[in-house]
């Protein structure tokens, strides 16, 4: 999909900060200073350990919390501070998100139609009540479903029905950008793909970029054009998926992509993971800066650790 | 492995396991055999609902109340405490006697949530003598010795100022050291992990894994592994047994089924992998959904989503064919009747690929 891209960006992130104040004392930053672009429709995978701060920049981006600092740049307007009510409503309307739990983001006491026309009656988009309903069973069945699922409430689905359902709530604004936080990761591994490839079949349809935020490396291998690795809210490593997977730099994308099992029993076996703790390898984000490796890869270290980590030091 | 001095520790026959729900009575184990050798990992691999966490559940004495053994045998060979060996059957033990002998103390789980499996109103030191105490009646003093030194073999730093913390306070990856350690706790002979990873981190998967194969080294303990990811599998286990619909349906050593799987079903789940060295368009996918077990299931249960399905597929279930000394699958393909089929082309490729790698 590299040809999709063009040279304006759809989404620029500037030094994006994120902090929870607990109390006087503490502050959680949860996400310290991230630089990132996504073009018009391509995959964004965003990939780290639990606490990395990955499904905070979602919800940061899509404006479900105010962001500390930094700046975010959508389509050309600034959505980072406060926005105007025209900005606010389309903000709302070209960016869209799909959640992790397809249980607990569908509303238990409302059918699937009401769920997924949501939002063209909030925008009034939808001029009469035909007119809404053949926007519903279109998307219906360009996510795979049937028409008379429509009037089914969420509990009568399967998991990856539901998060079908999901998925088409998200496409029937026609989003410039969405938001898959986790969207793979409560279903099983058969649905899995199943989604995914929806996913992907939908994106060639559309023009949508996605930005997939996961902890499953080999799927996000799958969908994404580009992928940003996170650790403790710092972009330690970033650059086209072929750039991350044959090249690894930084010493925590290298433990992350070591510790994939591989489905080979002979190699698996003998094969350890390789550890990685910034404390004992005395790394301070704080210090590094943005190197540039070639194309779109970029590595977060200062200049003796860039140095040490590109001579092929393995450990 | 030599065949002669395998000891079977748990021999599993015919085992048949229903569930009475509202909607009427669901067949969720038809008919499983299981054979687990002393030292030995044995996977169960399957897709969600396909039976895998019952049949573990059957081994432990905790199924759900509604849940009703229609037959078959799960015969467990342990030694007593003065050193005769006995044989029961656990599919018709009481609930007593389980606890008492078993539970804990010759069989112990771990689960796939650390978080909710731990009490959070206990210390961690606590919960791993409990079972100690409670079983051997372990002098408090030499209990806690004995949970240090656990704490420590599942490689968790400053054991002893973890004893006195509660769950709440340890990580995710910590919190599933700390459930390993107290199923090690009393020595058990047959430990179950029920996807003890998937609530997990990949890196903390690794080293969950790491640690796992380790303890199994060193102790000689055998291990069913319960999960769905065949990296997984690849890592841990001895023997793989793949189930579908509440019955196995090809079984062999982890060698047999990765390089010469036999089942259609084996073929997709194979096939379903991500694999991190090619890049194909779409992801392969099994077709359709695993059958309602609610209503019984004629011929073979996964005719329906097989491309290769035979007409007596709809007919007749297929029995077990036997391949070698250890590698058996139920599918009628085998039958020397049946047209020669071969395995998907992309499969064979990856598996040929995966054998120079493994050299």
């Amino acid at each position: 999909m590299a040809e999709a891209i063009s040279k304006t960006p759809l989404l620029e992130v500037k030094g994006l900060k994120q902090y929870f104040r607990i109390n006087r004392n503490f502050t959680v930053r949860a996400v310290d200073g991230v630089d990132f672009v996504i073009y018009p429709g391509e995959t964004y995978g965003l990939v780290g350990e639990s606490g990395s701060g990955k499904s905070t920049i979602g919800r940061s981006l899509i404006r479900l919390y105010q962001p500390t600092g930094g700046k975010i740049l959508f389509d050309g307007i600034d959505i980072s501070g406060r926005m105007n009510r025209a900005d606010q409503t389309r903000l709302r309307m070209e960016m869209q998100m799909i959640f992790q739990d397809p249980m607990a983001c569908l509303n238990p006491r409302k059918k699937v139609e009401d769920i997924i026309a949501l939002g063209l009656d909030i925008h009034h988009l939808a001029d009469s009540r035909e007119a809404r309903h053949e926007a519903v069973r279109e998307i219906l069945d360009k996510v795979g479903l049937a028409p008379e699922h429509a009037n089914r409430y969420p509990h009568q689905f399967s998991g990856g029905q539901r998060q079908r359902v999901g998925i088409a709530r998200a496409l029937i604004m026609n989003p410039k950008l969405i938001i898959a936080d986790e969207c793979i990761s409560a279903l099983d591994v058969s649905i899995q793909a199943q989604v995914v490839n929806l996913m992907r079949d939908l994106q060639q349809e559309t023009g949508t970029a996605y930005l997939f935020i996961a902890h499953d490396l080999s799927m996000v291998k799958y969908i994404s054009d580009r992928i940003g690795v996170l650790h403790l809210g710092h972009m330690v490593e970033t650059g086209s998926t072929q750039e991350i997977f044959d090249n690894p730099v930084h010493p925590y994308t290298r433990s992350l992509l070591s510790a994939i099992p591989h489905p080979n029993p002979r190699t698996e076996k003998k094969r350890i993971a390789q550890a990685y703790d910034y404390r004992t390898e005395n790394i301070d984000y704080k210090t590094g800066t943005q190197h540039h490796f070639g194309g779109t890869h970029y590595v977060l270290g200062t200049d003796e650790e860039i140095t040490h980590w590109a001579n092929g030091d393995r450990h | 492995m030599d065949e002669k001095n395998r000891k079977k520790v748990l021999e599993m026959r015919n085992l048949s396991i229903s569930f009475t729900t509202n909607a009427g009575l669901v067949n969720a184990i038809r008919g499983v055999n299981l054979d687990v050798y002393q030292g030995e990992t044995l996977a169960i691999v399957g897709e969600s609902g396909s039976g895998k966490s019952v049949t573990a559940k059957a081994i432990m004495g905790i199924l759900d109340k509604n849940s009703v053994v229609n037959s078959g045998t799960i015969l467990f060979r342990y030694r007593r405490e003065d050193g005769s060996e006995v044989e029961s059957d656990l599919a018709k033990m009481d609930k007593k006697d389980f606890r008492k002998h078993i539970n804990g103390k010759r069989i112990a789980m771990v689960f796939q949530d650390p978080m909710t499996s731990l009490d959070p109103t206990m210390t961690v030191g606590r919960q791993i003598m409990e079972g100690m105490i409670w079983h051997f009646h372990t002098p408090h003093s030499e209990a806690k010795a004995r949970a240090i030194a656990l704490l420590e073999e599942v490689g968790i730093p400053e054991p002893k100022r973890r004893m006195k913390q509660y769950p709440h306070q340890l990580s995710g990856g910590m919190r599933q050291r700390v459930v390993i350690a107290i199923a090690l706790a009393c020595n058990p002979e047959l430990l179950i992990c029920d996807e003890p990873t998937t609530a997990l981190d990949v890196t903390i998967q690794a080293k969950i894994l790491e640690l796992i194969q380790r303890i199994q080294k060193e102790r000689g303990i055998s291990i069913i592994y319960i999960t769905h990811d065949l990296g997984v599998v690849a890592k841990v286990a001895d023997y793989v047994n793949v189930m579908y619909a509440g019955k196995i349906v090809e079984k062999g050593t982890i060698d047999e089924i990765f390089f010469d799987p036999r089942h259609p079903y084996t073929w997709g789940l194979l096939s379903a992998m991500p694999d991190l060295d090619t890049r194909d368009e779409r992801l392969y996918t099994i077709p359709g959904s695993p059958p309602n077990l609610l209503r019984p299931v004629p011929g073979d249960a996964f005719a329906p989503r097989n491309i290769y399905a035979l007409n007596i597929d709809e007919r007749a279930e297929p029995p077990m064919f036997q391949i070698s000394n250890t590698h058996c699958a139920s599918t009628w393909l085998l039958d020397p009747r049946a047209p020669q089929v071969d395995m998907p082309a992309e499969l064979k490729a990856r598996i040929e690929r995966m054998k120079k790698e493994g050299v």
